[in-house]
């Protein structure tokens, strides 16, 4: 039908010709001159607005849908109430006391935990006898999830501290030594070829060479073995908690208070982003010499 | 014990792959200080030979002599990323010496301002000179090249060219250059050898004087030569 259509006007229809230099085909020059680039400081400061929109959007959306009664405070307390609740958590003095416990809990099982995690990884990387006896274990207990030991680690170990940090260092072992064995491992061998020739040891090539190579998977494995520690944490902490956000949020759930409840979670939370933080200021100090590189 | 007017001694050495003998009954003599350059197509075995006179690998059979204190400067430059650059010059050494020998070996390359830098910053050709310094700092009575300029730009190599052939002439180590680069051999070498099937098929001085000019009859013709040698025909 179109091609009749076509058939019939095509001789008084021929097209003007291509104006390339308003038009952009494909063999056009683009323009890519300073002027045309956005200043740098501006396009920042529009992407923090644009972030922000979203987050903002919705606290406000929610903060109205409460004010205006379509959701219950029950089911789903205000931005304003759970403000409210951190006032008070911080008023009574229970966030001051649960913090540095749970802090503590997560950060003595993520020391343990990475510490083995990571000299099991060296031992299995740098030595053929070491990846002989625990490659293979690891790597099956890795396929367990740690969540599903909690049961198991409360018949051993009890309902009190010692079951959360059997959790937690479960939890934060297997990040640790999987990064910590494939960075050894993926140093490069012309390098270590490299190293045999200037005359270094084993022990010189491994602390010299293999080691600050490795580095930025061994972080990797931190960062994750972190993530993973403050995940563990919570889950530890619904074990028979008596101190700690886990005890705040037990707490709360037994007096039906949501907005307690949240405010304990965005804690948690702000955990979280912490640690991140804290992971990625180790990694810019630790790694001074890798390029810093970033797509737009 | 090692000869005084040798500094590299093969004889009858064998080295198998997989049944097959990339080298065999393969005999090759270096005086002290002679700059050798070894030439061949892929698979002919230099690259063999270049391994077992640095130590990477072993021979099946064979009398293999080498000086205790050997170099390499490989194709890439096999710098620590992790490490300063001074650091990768005296890799496993300690103390405030090894960063002054650092600073003097990173001087005589050129590179005195890039003492402190980290080896991803520099281009090739800084790297590969900071190899060079590394390989310099063990005073090496033996030098091995393995096809160190193959991956830098023209101009770059010509510079490289120039500083091996001073750093050779002040210290003197044999020295073993891997290339394909025909001219390159020419260049610089004493004395070229053409490897095919794991034999030398041809051995020959380049007499003629320092500097050499790559348009002048006696390069021509023994390029000429070395060229017919590896199966290039030139007319």
């Amino acid at each position: 039908m179109a091609d009749d259509l076509n058939h019939g006007i095509i001789k008084f229809n021929i097209p003007p010709p291509r104006q390339t230099s308003a038009r952009g085909g494909e063999n056009d020059l683009i323009d890519l001159s300073p002027h045309l680039v956005p200043a740098p400081g501006r396009s920042r400061r529009n992407g923090w607005l644009l972030r922000a929109a979203a987050p903002a959007a919705i606290l406000l959306a929610w903060q109205l849908a409460s004010s205006f009664g379509f959701v219950a405070a029950e089911v789903l307390p205000s931005p304003a109430d759970i403000v409210a609740a951190f006032a008070e958590l911080i008023r009574l003095g229970d966030l001051q006391a649960a913090l540095p416990v749970s802090l503590g809990r997560a950060v003595a099982g993520l020391a343990i935990g990475g510490t083995t995690g990571l000299a099991l990884g060296l031992f299995a990387g740098l030595w053929r006898i070491g990846e002989g006896l625990f490659d293979a274990p690891l790597q099956m207990l890795r396929t367990i999830p740690f969540i599903a030991l909690v049961p198991l680690f409360i018949t051993w170990f009890g309902i009190d501290e010692l079951a959360k940090l059997m959790v937690i260092i479960a939890a934060t072992i297997f990040p640790m030594y999987l990064n910590t064995y494939a960075g050894v491992r993926g140093v490069d061998p012309k390098l270590i070829e490299a190293a045999s020739i200037f005359g270094l040891s084993h022990r010189q090539t491994a602390w010299h060479v293999i080691l600050p190579t490795a580095l930025p998977s061994i972080l990797v494995g931190l960062r994750y073995a972190s993530g993973a520690a403050l995940l563990a944490l919570v889950v530890a902490e619904q074990i028979n908690a008596r101190s700690g956000i886990g005890y705040i949020l037990n707490n709360a759930n037994m007096n039906q208070r949501s907005d307690i409840i949240i405010a304990g979670i965005l804690v948690y939370a702000a955990l979280g982003i912490a640690i991140d933080l804290l992971m990625r200021l180790l990694e810019h100090l630790a790694l001074p010499w890798r390029p810093k590189l970033a797509l737009a | 014990m090692l000869s005084h007017d040798h500094a590299v001694e093969l004889h009858g050495v064998s080295r198998v792959f997989a049944g097959r003998a990339v080298l065999d009954g393969f005999a090759l003599t270096i005086r002290p200080a002679e700059f050798v350059a070894i030439l061949g197509a892929s698979g002919t075995g230099k690259t063999t030979l270049l391994r077992l006179l640095s130590g990477l690998d072993r021979a099946d059979g064979g009398t293999v002599r080498v000086p205790r204190r050997r170099s390499v400067v490989f194709q890439e430059p096999r710098l620590v990323p992790a490490k300063r650059v001074w650091q990768n010059v005296v890799l496993g050494r300690r103390g405030t010496p090894a960063r002054a020998r650092a600073e003097a070996a990173l001087t005589e390359v050129g590179l005195a301002a890039h003492v402190n830098a980290w080896p991803k910053t520099l281009s090739g050709g800084e790297a590969q000179r900071v190899a060079l310094a590394r390989a310099l700092v063990q005073e090496p009575d033996l030098l091995l090249l393995d096809e160190p300029f193959a991956a830098l730009d023209a101009l770059t190599r010509i510079r490289m060219h120039e500083l091996v052939g001073q750093l050779w002439q002040r210290y003197r180590p044999a020295v073993v250059l891997v290339t394909h680069d025909v001219d390159e051999a020419i260049l610089l070498a004493d004395r070229v050898l053409v490897l095919s099937g794991g034999r030398i098929s041809l051995d020959v001085p380049v007499d003629f004087p320092q500097p050499r000019i790559r348009s002048g009859r006696d390069f021509s013709d023994l390029r000429m030569r070395l060229l017919s040698e590896l199966g290039v025909a030139v007319h």
